[in-house]
């Protein structure tokens, strides 16, 4: 260590150096916890935008790629009562964005209650972002489950295709289209599942062939099964921490340590990323 | 930023929540009119140009929501400077791995056809005369 007389001239200087080497000071003026739960965002969002970039690298690849208001047009209680064959494009997944918007904005409100120390303030603004994030998961439980269950997509198998050619069906499947119903260029459609497999529809080209529905791109059920499960997954952990750190604010922990619940504000940040990764998940996968 | 009085802590919070949603149902609105879904505006559906312009708009709406909830609902504004630039100057290299990734992914996209192409390339059978190869009874190999 040196012990010149210019250090210990120094050693209460809050600018200087030495005093900032020596320990004691913040230089980013943020608790250690903030500064990595900071650092630990911006790696994950790394990681997000490799799934991305790898989702729109693929897309770019495809010759066809499966145009998500016709994939995801559909809603519970049998299209909200509208019946099957209404679409209801994007509009299940914007109200599950209007659920993580409004859990962001109470967990804000939770976080200002923590500076004032207001204890019941905490818990209660906590409660509703734990409800808004569980209602998110059990839509996206619900989505899940209609695009393997209903519509048969899998992790190998992308039912949902787009036609590259005009033409005509020679045989209806039962679920809307029927015999002689015509088709143009770039029209999205859904291969059926019945008991003897996946139902390729046969169909006429104008230019006379007679062909069959392919199957989609094989990478979309992948991609997006595993993206949005990521996210599902982050979201699923934020509420089980924010139950956790909820129950410590109850048991009144953060009183005693008078730090204006700073364990509320951290939980916050991991919060606030979701809904932020879920702005971009919600761009590429559902808008574009 | 900077909210030192309660109520209008309050009131940023919830102007904040009529921003996003607000936002998002614009996003959504772009989005359906650019494949046609709206009805007056079913022409787009058809324009070539369409697909760049309501991207582009799309994009540019989810990069201010970002923005809004970093700097806003996480206080990144009112953070120091060091930690702001620690934080998002390295965000800042995804600008090359989108550019240089998309355009991989063009590039598969031809390469996949050229392969295919060729794939189809039936080789010609060409009578072999004078050759210093002596041409070997099939069942030799």
């Amino acid at each position: 260590m040196a012990t010149d007389t210019s250090a210990v001239a120094h050693a209460n200087d809050a600018h200087s150096d030495e005093s900032n080497w020596d320990g004691g000071t913040q230089p980013f003026k943020v608790s250690y916890g903030k500064l990595m739960m900071w650092y630990f965002l911006l790696s994950d969002a790394f990681t997000f935008a490799g799934f991305l970039i790898a989702y729109g690298a693929i897309r770019f690849s495809s010759p066809s790629w499966p145009v998500p208001d016709f994939v995801f047009r559909t809603a519970p209680f049998d299209n909200l009562g509208l019946g099957h064959e209404t679409p209801l494009p994007l509009i299940f997944v914007t109200f599950m964005s209007f659920l993580l918007i409004i859990s962001s904005v109470t967990m804000v409100r939770a976080v200002q209650e923590g500076h004032r120390e207001n204890k019941n303030g905490v818990v209660f603004w906590m409660l509703l972002t734990v409800i808004g994030g569980a209602g998110f998961l059990g839509c996206q439980a619900w989505e899940w489950t209609n695009l393997i269950g209903a519509e048969h997509m899998t992790v190998t198998t992308n039912p949902f295709g787009t036609h590259v050619e005009s033409g005509a069906y020679l045989a209806g499947d039962g679920h809307g289209i029927n015999k002689g119903d015509t088709f143009e260029v770039g029209d999205s459609y859904l291969i059926h599942k019945g008991d003897d497999g996946y139902n390729q529809l046969p169909y006429m080209t104008t230019s006379g062939e007679e062909k069959q529905q392919a199957f989609g791109p094989k990478a979309f059920g992948a991609l997006f099964f595993f993206i949005t499960g990521f996210h599902g997954f982050h979201v699923f952990s934020g509420v089980a921490f924010l139950l956790i750190i909820m129950l410590n604010a109850a048991s009144g922990l953060y009183v005693e340590r008078k730090n204006g619940y700073e364990m509320v504000e951290k939980i916050g940040l991991y919060w606030h990323f979701v809904d932020l990764v879920w702005v971009f998940v919600f761009l590429v996968f559902y808008l574009l | 930023m900077g909210h030192h009085n309660y109520e209008d802590a309050i009131k940023g919070v919830y102007k904040g929540l009529f921003l996003l949603a607000a936002v998002t149902l614009v996003e959504v609105f772009f989005s359906l009119a650019g494949k046609g879904y709206i009805g007056f505006l079913g022409f787009l559906e058809h324009a070539s140009w369409a697909v760049y312009v309501v991207g582009f708009a799309l994009i540019a709406l989810s990069l201010y929501k970002a923005y809004f909830i970093v700097y806003e609902f996480m206080h990144m504004g009112s953070e120091v400077r060091g930690l702001r630039m620690t934080v998002l100057l390295p965000t800042l290299l995804l600008v090359w791995a989108v550019v240089a990734f998309f355009q991989e992914g063009g590039s598969w996209k031809t390469r996949r056809d050229v392969i295919k192409q060729r794939n189809e390339i039936q080789v010609k059978q060409v009578p072999q005369t004078g050759s210093l190869i002596k041409e070997l009874p099939t069942n030799d190999i």
